[in-house]
């Protein structure tokens, strides 16, 4: 459903050198499939996520998300940011809503659909709260709600449990899968845990240090709900952990 | 515990403004001449004087009008034209410079152009107050909206928020409406100090800044002393109830003091 192929991003600094971020990229993510991108500090993993939610464009190759090509953000896709991003001046309830405004979807439905979501991250009774009056991790779960409301293919998340504390990440990762299966999603998920990586995906795509090209592709084909200390998952884990570790050696020379 | 502190420290506001008053007192009963330093129990017969004829009443209303046309004027150009440039990067580029040249004169050089453009009317006088308070209300919805998280944009954009308008009313706006508040309370304390030098050239007989002029004339020092009060005393009111409508109703979803 999401396909990339002989993708490129160059970034020109401003005395005039190149960059490149990101190096004959290609891949292919099945419908409903979770991935998580891994890889050292400047891989370009973030520019490659940007990319497909239409943020930046690349120098070279295609892009397709069911067969159509990705020109610009769209509401087949959904992003969930690494810093917090919700909209300060708008309770919990009207930043889910947001996208439905813009739909122009009828006051009370939207706040019925938002309940809905909002249900789904466990925070109904956060529903007339302001931003700051929630810690980090329910503002991402917020977050995740508002991406969802509008009903995406493809739910684009940047290292969303980042600045949580471990609890909380486990939490909500416990979370995200169960919506996940819920509500049956294509995600595609960054991050820098390969414990996290373990845990969530179905696939691990590790990239390489700069310039990012994917190094290899992982599956994890591990019986859901996982044990995360499972002899299976630690297998994988030290797999993931040799491949990186090269890669982020790489990163320090 | 709290409540005690609480009162101490309402005792010591009270303590140093009685201080200050009865120092006034003894300072002017030591000088004993009421055209260098009128006493307070002077200014105290003069302000009672000034409301009961009703004058003060007429005063205010007419500094009150002007300040009301200026502040008006200086709201609707410059929120819009802060927007424009902090959103439209060849716009800042085009009108930047000429901002920036016409910033830096003091609004009392204008008061020439006001009563050739105006005549000796209340716009000549809401002219020199548009012109005082015009530049920080500009400067502060030009940075908010600079200042908009580019995370906020992006997940405008990611959520289907794409076109310009949208963006500007949905998102930067908002998110730069402390930035904007700012400026208006800036710009009305700017604005309202220039309602003295915009009345003194005389566009009417009445008006706070008017009589001070008129009373110096005349050297009723302790009438002076009593308008410069009055005009402290309604400035600090607007800003007062400024603060409070905007943090009470526009930025209840702030936290911390913002303006």
């Amino acid at each position: 459903m999401l396909s990339i192929k002989n993708l490129n991003k160059i970034y020109h600094t401003e005395e005039g050198d190149e960059v490149v971020a990101l190096s004959d990229i290609n891949l292919y993510v099945a419908d409903k499939e979770f991935v998580c991108f891994i890889g050292p500090s400047g891989c370009g993993k973030t520019t490659l996520l940007r990319i497909i939610a239409g943020l930046e464009k690349p120098d070279s190759g295609t892009l397709t998300v069911n067969k159509e090509p990705i020109t610009g953000p769209g509401p087949d896709r959904g992003m969930v940011f690494q810093e917090y991003s919700l909209f300060p001046w708008r309770t919990v309830l009207k930043n889910i809503t947001f996208s439905l405004e813009l739909k122009k979807i009828p006051k009370s439905e939207r706040e019925k659909i938002a309940r809905e979501f909002l249900e789904l991250v466990g925070l109904l009774e956060f529903a007339d709260s302001y931003p700051h009056e929630l810690s980090g991790g329910m503002k991402q779960r917020v977050a995740i709600a508002r991406a969802m409301v509008n009903d995406p293919d493809v739910l684009l998340m940047d290292e969303p449990f980042g600045a949580v504390d471990a609890q909380t990440r486990n939490r909500l990762q416990h979370e995200l899968l169960n919506i996940w299966e819920r509500k049956k999603k294509t995600v595609l998920f960054i991050t820098h845990s390969v414990d996290e990586a373990v845990f969530l995906a179905d696939k691990v795509v590790v990239f390489t240090a700069r310039p990012g090209r994917v190094k290899e592709v992982i599956n994890v084909d591990l019986p859901r709900p996982r044990e995360r200390t499972s002899f299976e998952a630690n297998a994988v884990r030290e797999h993931l952990l040799a491949s990186l570790g090269a890669e982020i050696q790489a990163a320090i020379d | 515990m709290g409540q005690f502190l609480d009162m101490r420290k309402r005792t010591l506001e009270i303590t140093s403004v009685a201080s200050a008053i009865i120092i006034w007192e003894i300072i002017a009963r030591i000088i004993n001449k009421k055209y260098i330093l009128p006493s307070f129990t002077d200014v105290g017969a003069a302000f009672l004087k000034l409301v009961s004829g009703g004058e003060l009443y007429r005063d205010i209303i007419t500094s009150l009008n002007f300040f009301v046309i200026g502040m008006g004027v200086a709201i609707a150009v410059g929120i819009p034209l802060g927007v424009m440039m902090g959103w439209f990067k060849t716009i800042d580029k085009a009108i930047d410079p000429i901002i920036e040249m016409i910033r830096p004169i003091p609004p009392l050089a204008w008061i020439p152009f006001a009563i050739l453009w105006f005549g000796l009317t209340k716009y000549a006088a809401g002219f020199v107050i548009f012109v005082g308070a015009v530049f920080p209300i500009l400067v502060n919805t030009y940075t908010g909206f600079r200042n908009t998280p580019k995370v906020l944009v992006e997940s405008g954009m990611v959520l289907g928020c794409i076109k310009n308008r949208d963006l500007i009313f949905r998102i930067a706006l908002p998110a730069a409406l402390p930035a904007i508040a700012t400026g208006v309370r800036v710009g009305m304390g700017v604005g309202w100090m220039c309602v003295v030098a915009a009345e003194m050239f005389g566009v009417s007989t009445y008006g706070i800044g008017w009589k001070i002029w008129h009373w110096n004339d005349l050297h009723h020092m302790d009438l002076v002393l009593t308008y410069m009060l009055v005009l402290g005393f309604i400035a600090l009111v607007i800003d007062r109830l400024f603060r409070y409508i905007v943090q009470e109703w526009w930025l209840k979803w702030q936290t911390g003091i913002v303006v």
